[in-house]
């Protein structure tokens, strides 16, 4: 497809994923054993061929960049178009950090008018998904919309969570009537996933038109303000989907890898999920491995016992010791004898000999980088 | 051109014949080993890990999979601009094409990519061989000892001495005579087949020996013989350290297993020599409720609803409920029915073994198709091979690569039986 570039928005600060999200943004959060939040994002797209893709970072974007590289994984290496990466930068009209969304592309016009697509494809780097993008295309050119956004039945997340999200009314025809962010009371459980498609020169003008005006967000300043004067259609997906909003949402998606269905769809798709290799060994399994309804990488050493949990890569896990329904991230060692239920160890924790951490279902204990327990 | 010190040439013609169906249609350097790799990977991994990153990897034997599996190197980060990986197959010359007839004959047919890098020294390494070694090592011994060539030697019990090709040395470790599998050994340090060779000296034994009508053109019988004939200073080089030629499918089979011990011989999760090979896009693998697993080793992509213990799984592979697999290996993305028993097998790579399924059960027969390769006891199912439901396999079977169940004339094929494709015995 070379109809259609594509950005994908990574900026936004928040803390909702606590120590998770302290040194890294949400975008370069850890999911699913071996993958990386914006993994999904980019995948899809590269599989919906578009090949040309800029990545707009602003917060703790360093383990991102390191993520990325040049592309190579998603084969976006290339002479010609590829991966580009924008953090932000000074310059003799701007203070540098990207203001929102719609300055962030602002910032990095010259991309999107030097490029060559008719379309463009805005989508975000929190989501977990595996989508066509194609369809989307078809939908928008074929209804001769000016924005079309991806839209489905958010009624499989909770209240909540829902309040995280833009939720939308349409009418009949599937056009966008009313487009409230984080409403308290949504009218409908049709939310917007955060995924835009619309012709290049327009996104151009319209870039331009709101940094006259001094307007910086996208969804606030473009989509909300001109719901009426512009033609927006929802795309419905039917899909597997969640944003990770919240520790929540970050523990439920993870822990919904466990079952089949969502494995299916999200992973074993023809459809792949690429992301950066790490030349790790095959995992092992010593003798007093028992490991039940769970997910393993490459590079882990296992002695002891895991049910209902994902041990990202090189995760050593040692006689005795006692994994419940918890996330073990990458590097992370479980000494002898140690228990967890409902835990979160972020990457190279150790937990010491026989200590035991019990979190809940809906909080999940967290452990920070590096932290020795 | 920057100039190269050391140029590394890897023999990965070899046919490997006694490995049966597993090599039929691969060279023996292109087998699956370990979960995740194919042999060839430890010495291209070995040369990068050493800092050697100009590698010329003569095939000869069934090359599709090798130069598919290598492209341009990118996952040993061989893919430069300067040197890097080159594959180098016979080629058509001015008159006629040639095969390689020997082991210095591939050499001596690419003296020209030696020429043009401009190396000092180069190395020969054989591509199916399981070890990890620093070349720098070895060639800082060559140089400290100005060697004319350095072989690399490896200790071996004197009874299997008379296997290999042995080195005779002085104390110092200069090597007097070579002895190729003797009758009665003097010493128990065995040839590794790793060489490295001043380049000058070797160029000029190549060109003599191409022209020598009696020469089997091999570095083993000619080569070397003829060097320590002219009194070159050869010196041996001595190894330590887990080394294997899987030559036969018993000691394929032993050395997969060999990585499931508690604290393994050869040690895979060694941060600072990693094995690299290309990496499947898979996700991270899955382990049902119903799923068991003691002692294996299990990559990537794999789904494992049954009980595995003591086996080595490559990614894609898929194990029902109420499946036991003991003591085999199965290679990538082949899928294992329900209720279904698999021991002491190798199954080859994308087969599908149906569901109420035995293999490898029984007692032990002399294999009716080539006793000489099957000899182990250890059932062979070749790649995309369909096995029936409710099949039953005995023990030192073999089942040929791409047999569908209308090969099948009957669903029960005992200890030593065959199913070769249009194959009578040999």
């Amino acid at each position: 497809m070379n109809t259609m570039m594509g950005v994908i928005l990574t900026g936004a600060k928040n803390n909702r994923l606590k120590e998770l999200s302290l040194e890294r943004s949400i975008a370069a959060v850890p999911v699913g054993g071996k993958y990386r939040a914006i993994d999904f994002v980019l995948s899809n797209m590269v599989n919906s061929g578009i090949r040309n893709i800029g990545v707009l970072t602003q917060y703790n974007y360093r383990s991102l960049m390191d993520h990325l590289g040049s592309g190579k994984e998603w084969d976006l290496d290339r002479k010609n178009k590829g991966l580009f990466i924008f953090p932000p930068y000074l310059s003799e009209y701007g203070t540098g950090w990207y203001k929102g969304s719609a300055d962030a592309m602002y910032s990095n016009l010259s991309f999107f008018q030097r490029s060559d697509e008719e379309y463009v494809l805005i989508g975000h780097g929190y989501a977990i998904y595996n989508m066509d993008f194609e369809p989307m295309l078809e939908q928008h050119i074929q209804t001769g919309a000016d924005i079309t956004i991806a839209c489905r039945d958010m009624s499989d997340i909770s209240a909540e969570d829902q309040k995280m999200l833009g939720m939308v009314e349409l009418n009949d025809e599937g056009r966008i009537t009313d487009f409230k962010e984080k409403s308290i009371n949504p009218k409908s459980n049709i939310g917007s996933m955060g995924v835009y498609i619309l012709r290049r020169t327009f996104l151009i003008e319209l870039l331009q038109d709101s940094a006259a005006k001094g307007l910086t967000d996208f969804v606030y300043d473009i989509i909300i303000r001109q719901t009426d004067n512009l033609k927006i259609y929802a795309y419905m997906f039917n899909g597997y989907w969640r944003p990770l909003n919240s520790i929540q949402l970050y523990y439920r998606t993870n822990m919904e890898l466990l079952n089949p269905k969502v494995r299916q769809e999200l992973l074993m798709d023809r459809r792949k999920i690429y992301t950066k290799v790490k030349d790790e060994p095959p995992a092992k399994y010593n003798e007093e491995a028992n490991v039940h309804n769970s997910i393993v990488a490459d590079g882990c050493i296992i002695e002891g016992t895991v049910e209902n949990s994902i041990l990202f890569r090189g995760v050593r896990v040692m006689k005795g010791a006692v994994i419940k329904n918890s996330l073990i991230l990458q590097g992370t060692t479980v000494e002898r004898n140690a228990q967890l239920n409902y835990c979160i160890l972020d990457k190279g924790v150790t937990i010491t000999e026989g200590k035991s951490l019990n979190g809940d279902v809906e909080w999940p204990l967290i452990v920070g980088k590096n932290v020795k327990v | 051109m920057i100039r190269k010190e050391i140029v590394a040439l890897i023999l990965a013609g070899g046919q490997g014949s006694r490995l049966g169906v597993l090599t039929q249609n691969v060279a023996k350097p292109a087998i699956l080993y370990g979960g995740k790799y194919r042999i060839i990977d430890f010495t291209l991994s070995n040369c990068i890990n050493s800092g050697i990153d100009t590698v010329g990897v003569l095939t000869q034997y069934q090359p599709l999979q090798l130069n598919s599996h290598i492209g341009i190197g990118k996952p040993w980060d061989l893919d430069r601009v300067n040197g890097g990986v080159t594959i180098l197959a016979p080629y058509m010359k001015t008159e006629k094409g040639e095969w390689y007839s020997g082991t210095a004959d591939a050499v001596y047919q690419n003296i020209h990519y030696v020429d043009e890098m401009s190396a000092k020294y180069v190395i020969i390494l054989s591509g199916d061989h399981i070890y990890k070694m620093n070349y720098s090592h070895m060639l800082a011994f060559h140089k400290k000892n100005r060697a004319d060539a350095t072989i690399s030697v490896i200790n071996v019990p004197l009874e299997e001495a008379s296997r290999y090709g042995i080195m005779n040395t002085h104390d110092d470790g200069r090597i007097y005579e070579f002895e190729e599998k003797p009758e009665k050994p003097k010493s128990t340090l065995a040839s590794m087949g790793i060489y490295i060779f001043t380049w000058d000296v070797l160029r000029e034994y190549l060109v003599n020996d191409h022209y020598k009508a009696s020469s089997h053109h091999d570095f083993g019988k000619n080569i070397i013989p003829g060097m320590l004939a002219d009194n070159r200073k050869l010196m041996a080089y001595k190894f330590e350290g887990y080394w294997r030629d899987v030559g036969t499918i018993r000691a394929y089979w032993q050395s997969n297993m060999d990585l499931i011990e508690l604290i393994p011989e050869f040690n895979l999760f060694d941060p600072n020599w990693k094995i690299f090979t290309p990496n499947p896009v898979y996700p991270a693998h899955f382990v049902g409720d119903s799923g068991k697993i003691e002692k294996s080793i299990i990559a990537e992509g794999c789904m494992i609803y049954g009980t595995v213990r003591r086996s080595i799984i490559f990614p894609g592979v898929v194990i029902n409920a109420g499946t036991v697999v003991e003591d085999s290996i199965i290679m990538s993305d082949s899928l294992i029915g329900s209720n279904t028993e698999i021991y002491t097998t190798i199954i080859g790579e994308t087969s599908v073994i149906g569901n109420n399924v035995k293999c490898g059960v029984g007692e032990f027969a002399v294999n009716e198709y080539n006793p000489k390769v099957y000899d182990s006891g250890i059932t062979v199912i070749g790649s995309n091979t369909v096995i029936p439901n409710n099949t039953v396999l005995g023990k030192n079977v073999v089942i040929d690569n791409y047999v569908t169940p209308h090969d099948f004339d009957t669903n029960n094929i005992p200890s030593g039986g065959y199913l070769i494709k249009g194959g009578d015995k040999k």
